[in-house]
């Protein structure tokens, strides 16, 4: 790298119009990303924000500007505080189930040598297959009566639950299914993690005593996998915070708004009863969310590169 | 930990991943079975992996009639394929002048990928929708593929796997006379082949499964993506047939199943990178 940043100014005090043809490729190059970046992605975000602030309404000739009333709206909307508070606690569920269960798995596989592929790809295969179409087959498997669920708990001695229609267990029963969906990908980029562990300090802690199991994972597999642990929490929170394929299918956000979560409040209030204004003042908040949650991530990364 | 590998914690390791790898691989097996069951041993308490009377002919040739299933996966492979490509298409020369030439706004460029890329699918997700209404391309190929042929994720880990190519390859190129337009698809494509092939598996997983924009755009089952179809295909289903519903849920998951069973290490490789982008 040092040698190509030193080398280039050499050339180009010597050919001038090389590097001013050089600069013309490179526009041209990234033109049509440059342009469908602004098209695309910047400026309707920014539009995103702006409606926030309008009242318009899908197919309206008009729009107004109501400064903050969308906001102001939201903050006495019982609603959209119940889809907020029960996207916290999917995300509150899902993301220490499935980053543990995910270590759990990661450590095992690595504990030994044998079946190490065919577990990777058992615990993978979720994140792989269609959510949506498998969403499906989870309904069937928590049916009330003859779901295999619920017969495997009343063959264990437990009473039958109607998972998705129990406005106490439904949210539950789609963290659940949001954690089997999201252990695998945790697991394997924590066995990266655990893979870049250097050997020799396991025979350190070793000379230094600690020789039996439990006190080597808390004295060297921990801290070394400190920082890919807090990478994994990040991202598994960015990813279910926008929780949506399984509430639209299974629940539609009942049984009275037990499962209404912050992505299918936005769809239901933007494309369900067209309010596009309100519906953008949702993405807002969802969108500074996420945004929390990306920066914090950053931070990590950073983090996560000085160990490195 | 090669101190643990003794009889009893042997043991334990398999009992403890054996039984959650059956629960993981449990939906698969189960819509496997539900798909080649009649209806009487679906509405049933009794667990039995296989049927006692095979259904299957009937349950997929059901699924294929009730909705345009065949329709639905190709919709999928046209969409997945169009998206994949026109982000290559953008991606790769801006990654490549990203990483490898000098203009003035290199750096406000690549500021502004970084900045795309804490912005979620879904935030543009209105404005998107306005547009292709206004133009009046709702329903079409063109709105489920327009808003996604900008990946900034895919400038952004293009552009890095660049840095690491060597400038003696390119500068060999231009002494050989290549522009710098040929250079990118004559020797940086081919070089990038091992990044695209990872992003280009998480691009199509992520866009076959993708639920939520398809959901907005498409008003009409021939224009559904595989993800919607299976909505469609249960939408026919009052709660009575399950087996011609599982069979087709079957067919629809099977492509990237299959896929993944085959070529799991890229896959895994490939999704991974969601990871990154969050």
């Amino acid at each position: 790298m040092t040698a190509t940043t030193l080398s280039l100014p050499v050339e180009r005090t010597r050919r001038p119009s090389q590097s001013r043809a050089e600069a013309v490729a490179a526009y041209v190059l990234s033109a049509p990303a440059i342009i469908c970046l602004f098209g695309i992605l910047l400026l309707p975000t920014l539009a995103t924000f702006v409606l926030s602030f309008t009242d318009w309404q899908f197919g309206a000739p008009t729009l107004r500007w109501i400064g903050l009333d969308n906001y102001v709206h939201l903050a006495g909307d019982r609603v959209f505080w119940k889809s907020l508070t029960n996207t916290v606690v999917y995300v509150a569920v899902v993301v220490p189930c499935s980053v543990l269960l995910g270590l759990g798995a990661a450590l095992l596989i690595e504990a030994g040598t044998s079946g190490r592929a065919f577990y990777r790809a058992a615990f993978f295969l979720p994140v792989t297959a269609t959510l949506i179409a498998m969403a499906t087959v989870w309904e069937i498997m928590l049916h009330p009566s003859i779901g295999l669920i619920n017969v495997l708990i009343e063959a264990l001695g437990f009473s039958k639950q109607n998972w998705l229609k129990d406005p106490e267990l439904a949210l539950f029963a789609l963290a659940g299914i949001g954690i089997w969906q999201a252990l695998g990908l945790n697991m394997v980029l924590l066995l990266a993690g655990l893979k870049s562990i250097p050997r020799d300090l396991y025979e350190a802690a070793a000379i230094d005593g600690a020789d039996g199991p439990w006190t080597r994972f808390v004295t060297v597999t921990l801290p070394m996998l400190g920082p890919a642990l807090s990478f994994v929490l990040i991202i598994s929170a960015i990813r279910s915070f926008q929780v949506f394929d399984t509430v639209a299918v299974l629940t539609e956000g009942g049984p009275n708004k037990a499962t209404e979560v912050l992505l299918y409040t936005m769809y239901q209030e933007g494309f369900g009863f067209f309010r596009a204004g309100y519906g953008a003042a949702i993405t807002v908040v969802f969108l500074v969310f996420v945004l929390l949650l990306t920066l914090i991530k950053a931070r990590l990364a950073e983090k996560r590169v000085h160990y490195s | 930990m090669n101190g643990a590998r003794t009889l009893p914690f042997a043991i334990f390791r398999h009992v403890v991943l054996a039984a959650g790898a059956v629960v993981m691989i449990a939906p698969f097996i189960w819509l496997l079975s539900l798909a080649v069951k009649p209806a009487d041993e679906i509405f049933t308490t009794d667990i039995r992996l296989l049927p006692i009377r095979w259904d299957a002919e009937r349950n997929f040739t059901e699924a294929f009639s009730k909705v345009p299933l065949h329709r639905y996966l190709l919709n999928g492979v046209i969409v997945t394929a169009a998206i994949f490509f026109l982000q290559v298409l953008v991606a790769l020369p801006a990654a490549y002048a990203l990483a490898k030439l000098r203009f003035g706004l290199s750096r406000p460029l690549f500021a502004l990928v970084l900045l795309g890329l804490l912005i979620p699918g879904h935030v543009p997700a209105i404005p998107h929708y306005i547009m292709l209404s206004s133009a009046g391309l709702l329903n079409s190929y063109a709105a489920l593929v327009l808003p996604s042929i900008i990946s900034v994720f895919g400038i952004f880990w293009i552009r890095q796997f660049f840095r690491t190519v060597p400038d003696d390859l390119i500068h060999a190129a231009r002494l050989d006379g290549l522009s710098e337009f040929s250079i990118v698809w004559r020797i940086m494509l081919p070089a990038a082949i091992p990044a695209l092939t990872a992003f280009g598996i998480l691009s199509v997983v992520f866009h076959w499964n993708e639920y939520f924009w398809p959901l907005l755009v498409v008003t009409s089952p021939d224009m559904a993506t595989p993800a919607l179809g299976t909505v469609y295909l249960r939408n026919t289903e009052a709660g009575t047939d399950y087996g011609p519903l599982m069979a087709g849920t079957a067919i629809i998951t099977a492509p990237l199943v299959i896929a993944f069973l085959l070529a799991q290490r890229r896959f895994i490789e490939g999704m991974t990178l969601t990871g990154l982008k969050g």
